[in-house]
């Protein structure tokens, strides 16, 4: 029973690759959702995802189905976003989500147009959009993604400290330090890196999903940052598990298994958390003496 | 007496509009200044200007020798995400930046500094607790414990006591007195007459123009308080090229 539901799939060594993909896309992506968070950019992240897409299906143009093409498009054009709606925000006096979601909307219409205009073909663009099955992940993509999680968690070491400040007060870091904005850009890029990998994983509409899901369940067991980003890249490692094996089993791709299995955690934090869990509100017990 | 910062024809502003309007004078080192006036006077923005948040429209700034980061500056209201979940204890650590940068690590000299200036502000015992269930006093409390640590040689308070209750400012005033006596130079605007006059040798009240600049029992003359007021909030959105001759 435990074999044949847990290890059976696992037998298949691209499913493995898909296995070790998730794990370390969920501990690279699980602190920068929350940041992402902590700086009510979620749905920045979410859109920033579409905004890859004329980047990825240049390369697909250039290369054919090459992971490598691929990654360099997404990330040109992620970086490049990302560059504009920075410079945007700290020169004008236009905010933060107004000026991304511009660009963005300008991106995802050019990545529609050109992927339709070269007639990708249906399953390669379902494939596209929601990831492929557990045992199409192949050794190159496994490397993209290692590649990525390994740059973007050293990179986020070494922003850190200017990256809480930024967020919790900006107006101090700028009388101390000139490196918010180098933060900021580096964090966005490391964003860009991430929505890539999740792109490789678990498909474009979905890839963020690892990301931004489990900061989020985070938020509802601890008030301590340090431990919030522990607990999202182990619920990210965990829905990634359990939802290749629900992928498995249902005969569903990876990105929609994924995503659901977070949105249970989700579901079970909300009610439960120890942190605001509507549950603990419901029988909130008799107030203290101080 | 070395000059502290010295303020040559200094306009100010937003989108050309002056809010200081050539200002000239000099804080000497070791200065107890309040800067006082009404709402829209250019406190604020006089103070921006110091820590070089805001360049000037014309004239300059000397800082006798400091770059601007070596100034420490409390705004009227923080800019601060009450909601992020970071504690009081990293909060007032962040006052050894300069020391601890981007990666140092903070040793046990600065954790014990750290301890102090928490202890100095009386917040001992609550290293532990989350910005959110901090109350408006201690929120102030811990923002001097971080001004305490930045260890500068200038330091500008903007409205430091305002919405603050009597003990806790009581308790922040013996600071800057204690700051004073270390002759740190320290520029304060402030809207409380009696404690301006118990307490700050010297101000400077600033209607956009300086009123008027010198010993606090000079300036605070009723005359010079009803000048203020009748000068304050001159913006015409249509306003003319200002004709007063730039100095050089």
């Amino acid at each position: 029973m435990f074999s044949s539901l847990i290890l059976a799939p696992f037998a298949d060594e691209s499913a493995r690759h898909s296995l070790a993909a998730v794990i370390a896309l969920a501990i690279s992506a699980g602190p920068v959702g929350v940041f992402l968070m902590l700086r009510r950019m979620s749905l920045v992240g979410d859109a920033m995802s579409h905004a890859i897409l004329p980047g990825v299906a240049i390369g697909f143009l250039v290369a054919g189905l090459n992971v490598f093409a691929m990654t360099l498009g997404g990330l040109a054009a992620g970086l490049l976003i990302a560059l504009l709606a920075g410079v945007v925000t700290r020169t004008t006096e236009l905010k933060e989500d107004a000026s991304l979601a511009v660009f963005l909307l300008v991106s995802l219409a050019l990545g529609v147009v050109i992927v339709t205009v070269n007639g990708m073909d249906i399953e390669h663009l379902m494939e596209f959009l929601f990831g492929e099955t557990s045992a199409n992940m192949n050794q190159d993509k496994l490397l993209v993604i290692a590649a990525n999680a390994t740059v973007s968690t050293l990179v986020l070491a070494l922003i850190y400290r200017p990256l809480v400040l930024d967020c919790v007060d900006p107006g101090f870091l700028r009388t101390v330090s000139g490196s918010g904005g180098i933060a900021h850009f580096a964090f966005l890029a490391l964003l860009v890196l991430n929505l890539i990998s999740g792109f490789h994983a678990l498909g474009t509409l979905l890839g963020v999903g690892i990301m931004i899901i489990p900061a989020a369940i985070s938020r509802f067991w601890t008030r301590d940052i340090t431990a919030m980003i522990a607990i999202a890249c182990v619920t990210g490692a965990l829905s990634g598990i359990a939802g290749l094996l629900l992928s498995f089993h249902a005969k569903i791709p990876t990105g929609p298994g994924v995503t659901l299995v977070a949105g249970v955690l989700y579901i079970a934090s909300i009610l439960f958390g120890s942190v605001g869990g509507l549950v603990w509100r419901l029988f909130p017990g008799r107030h203290l003496e101080a | 007496m070395t000059v502290q910062l010295q303020f040559r024809d200094l306009t100010l502003g937003y989108d050309r509009h002056p809010a200081v309007h050539h200002l000239s004078g000099a804080v000497e080192e070791g200065a107890l200044l309040a800067v006082v006036g009404p709402n829209g006077a250019g406190k604020s923005t006089l103070f921006k200007g110091i820590i070089g948040a805001l360049p000037p429209l014309a004239g300059g700034i000397e800082r006798g020798g400091l770059a601007v980061r070596d100034i420490a500056y409390l705004p009227q209201v923080a800019d601060i995400d009450r909601s992020f979940p970071i504690g009081v204890y990293d909060m007032v650590a962040m006052g050894l930046w300069k020391r601890a940068g981007l990666f140092g690590g903070i040793d046990a000299d600065g954790r014990e500094q750290i301890r102090k200036a928490i202890a100095t502000v009386g917040l001992t015992g609550f290293e532990d607790r989350a910005l959110a269930t901090l109350s408006g006093g201690q929120m102030q409390r811990m923002l001097f414990a971080r001004l305490l640590l930045q260890n500068a040689r200038v330091i500008v308070l903007d409205e430091p006591f305002t919405a603050i209750d009597a003990k806790t400012s009581e308790d922040l005033l013996a600071l800057v007195r204690h700051w004073h006596g270390e002759k740190r130079t320290i520029l304060a605007a402030l809207h409380d007459l009696d404690l301006v006059q118990a307490h700050f040798p010297q101000t400077l009240l600033l209607a956009r123009e300086a009123v008027a600049w010198g010993a606090t029992r000079d300036v605070l003359t009723p005359q010079n308080m009803l000048k203020a007021r009748q000068m304050c909030e001159a913006f015409e959105s249509e306003a003319a090229e200002c004709k007063v001759p730039e100095a050089v």
